[in-house]
């Protein structure tokens, strides 16, 4: 028996785990990092799919850095943990029947009707020189790249809009500017005075 | 006896002989990280010492060499304290998540031709994902400590870490942009030629950024606002003691062995002899080894870490920020432009 089934096992019931206990754990900040371990085991068993480029991007982008700010926004924020709570009966018959709408939607789309191994095929095991960043750029960039930009645009957009949203500018509060202060020179604050020495009386 | 050394080796199940050199290979590259940043505190002492004219430490063994197994000692025989209504698992694996990423950076950092232990293709962004992780030991240790200073270093250095990711990431974009690969020892190859094929030249504004970022991920003057001792203490590692204050030490000095041995892969030619290809240094130094110059490289930026850390005071709060946005961000994009004009233009000697 090779390696790989073993390993497979092993992070994807990690990741199941880590996933429930997101949603179950009471501490936010250990949901937060129980999101960061689903992530973590999710890159790893992308990995084994010879994913490594999208393994490496998810670690990158949503562990080092969404997950981050995540984090740093759970932390100073003291959230209410009693408060957070109340209600639970109210919502439960709401929240229980989109939860099984949900689940039921996944079991008919995400089924072994569409993806299952006589439809999508046995994954290709890769020579060692295959380089799957190389081919996911090529497909980016040339069958792929009007949506590509299109997507890049769309969250350009998003950013602008975000700031826009969120910046105001008291007239009344003062401001330090950084690019005056750097380039202040000698010659502005200090005036050297050259006098004739006095002699003594 | 080597022979009988060799059947019992033999003996080994095969998957278990692959484990077991891997493992050894593990020892052979983290042994010498451990003492190296033993000795760099050392080190740092002395330089610092020098520059303000001082002897620095002299007093434990010849020359105060043993100071730093004295200072381990000392370190290991120490209390730790859990501060009350502290979070004790978060408290004290926050240590180990701070020091695991340092060390795992390792595996793909080649130290000569054919050194490395995953010669992987991804590597630049293998190294890149896994030191962004670092952050989570800084800000787990500053939220569960359950003390305001604490806390408060945790959230400067997680703001400084985002901040200053993204242009050390574009600076990669870069160096993978000149090189044509991810892979490390490939980008060594890359740079071949002469000390000027290597990418300090065409690449000079990323190799300053990169640096200099690479001084901020590690909060290290002039970039310790996390620890800003004079405004917050010690920042996020104010509550621990002993043991786990040393493996917050131990990952710092790590990251930064880490940070200088990658620019010197990256932008000073690896273990490329600096005098490849120039007629009669060429063949006088041939004897030398790779790892000898990729060493030596590595020490000389570690040396400008402990210089800028006596020359420079430390930044105010919001010119850093300014610095990670405003300046570094903007000239990493424009010299991305430049070095595309210049690949597309297979511009000599570097991109041809």
């Amino acid at each position: 028996m090779s390696i790989e089934p073993i390993l497979f096992y092993i992070f994807s019931t990690i990741l199941v785990l880590a996933s429930v206990a997101v949603v179950t754990v009471r501490n936010p900040v250990y949901a937060a990092l129980c999101l960061v371990l689903a992530f973590f085991t999710c890159a790893a068993v992308w990995l084994l799919l010879e994913a490594e480029f999208l393994a490496l991007v998810l670690i990158l982008v949503y562990v080092g850095a969404v997950m981050v700010l995540f984090l740093f926004v759970i932390m100073m924020l003291d959230i209410n943990l009693v408060r957070s709570k109340e209600g639970f009966i109210k919502y439960l018959p709401a929240g229980g029947f989109v939860a099984i709408l949900i689940l039921i939607e996944m079991c008919v789309v995400l089924g072994p009707e569409n993806f299952g191994i006589e439809i999508t095929g046995e994954p290709l095991k890769h020579a060692a020189d295959y380089s799957n960043t190389k081919e996911l750029g090529v497909t980016l960039y040339t069958q792929y790249a009007y949506p590509f930009e299109i997507a890049g645009a769309l969250l350009l957009l998003a950013i602008v809009a975000a700031i826009t949203l969120t910046m105001r500018r008291r007239p009344d509060s003062k401001y330090q500017d950084p690019a005056e202060q750097v380039s202040v020179r000698r010659d502005d604050r200090v005036r050297i005075v050259k006098m004739a020495a006095e002699k003594k009386q | 006896m080597i022979e009988l050394l060799l059947s019992i080796w033999n003996l080994v199940p095969e998957a278990l002989q692959t484990l077991l050199i891997i493992i050894l290979k593990i020892v052979v590259i983290a042994v010498p990280i451990m003492l190296s940043v033993a000795y760099i505190t050392l080190a740092e002492r002395k330089v610092i010492g020098f520059i303000q004219v001082r002897i620095g430490p002299n007093r434990v063994g010849p020359r105060g060499l043993l100071q730093p197994i004295a200072d381990g000692l000392k370190l290991m025989m120490k209390e730790v304290i859990i501060p009350t209504n502290a979070n004790r698992f978060l408290f004290v694996i926050a240590p180990l998540l701070a020091l695991a990423p340092a060390l795992a950076c390792w595996a793909v950092i080649p130290f000569a031709d054919g050194w490395v232990l995953a010669d992987i293709d991804a590597g630049l962004l293998y190294v890149l994902a896994l030191s962004s992780l670092g952050v989570y030991g800084l800000i787990i240790a500053g939220w569960a400590s359950n003390s305001k200073y604490a806390f408060l270093g945790s959230i400067r250095s997680a703001a400084q870490m985002v901040s200053y990711e993204i242009a050390m990431g574009f600076a990669l974009v870069g160096v993978l942009m000149a090189a044509g690969s991810m892979n490390l020892s490939a980008i060594v190859e890359s740079q071949s030629g002469s000390f000027l094929h290597w990418f300090w030249l065409p690449l000079f504004p990323l190799f300053l950024v990169y640096f200099i970022a690479g001084l901020a991920e590690t909060n290290r003057a002039p970039f310790d606002v996390a620890e800003g001792e004079s405004e917050i203490v010690a920042g996020f590692h104010v509550e621990y003691s002993g043991m786990a204050f040393a493996l917050f030490f131990l990952a710092e000095y790590a990251n930064m062995i880490l940070i200088s041995i990658l620019t010197a892969i990256m932008f000073m030619g690896g273990w490329l002899s600096p005098f490849q290809g120039i007629p009669l240094l060429e063949d006088l130094f041939a004897f030398v080894p790779g790892i000898v110059w990729i060493l030596a490289k590595t020490s000389f930026l570690l040396f400008l870490f402990l210089w800028f850390r006596a020359t420079f005071p430390r930044y105010r709060y919001d010119q850093v920020m300014r610095l990670g946005w405003k300046v570094f961000i903007p000239i990493t994009i424009v010299w991305i432009l430049v070095i595309g004009v210049g690949v597309m233009a297979e511009l000599g000697p570097w991109f041809d």
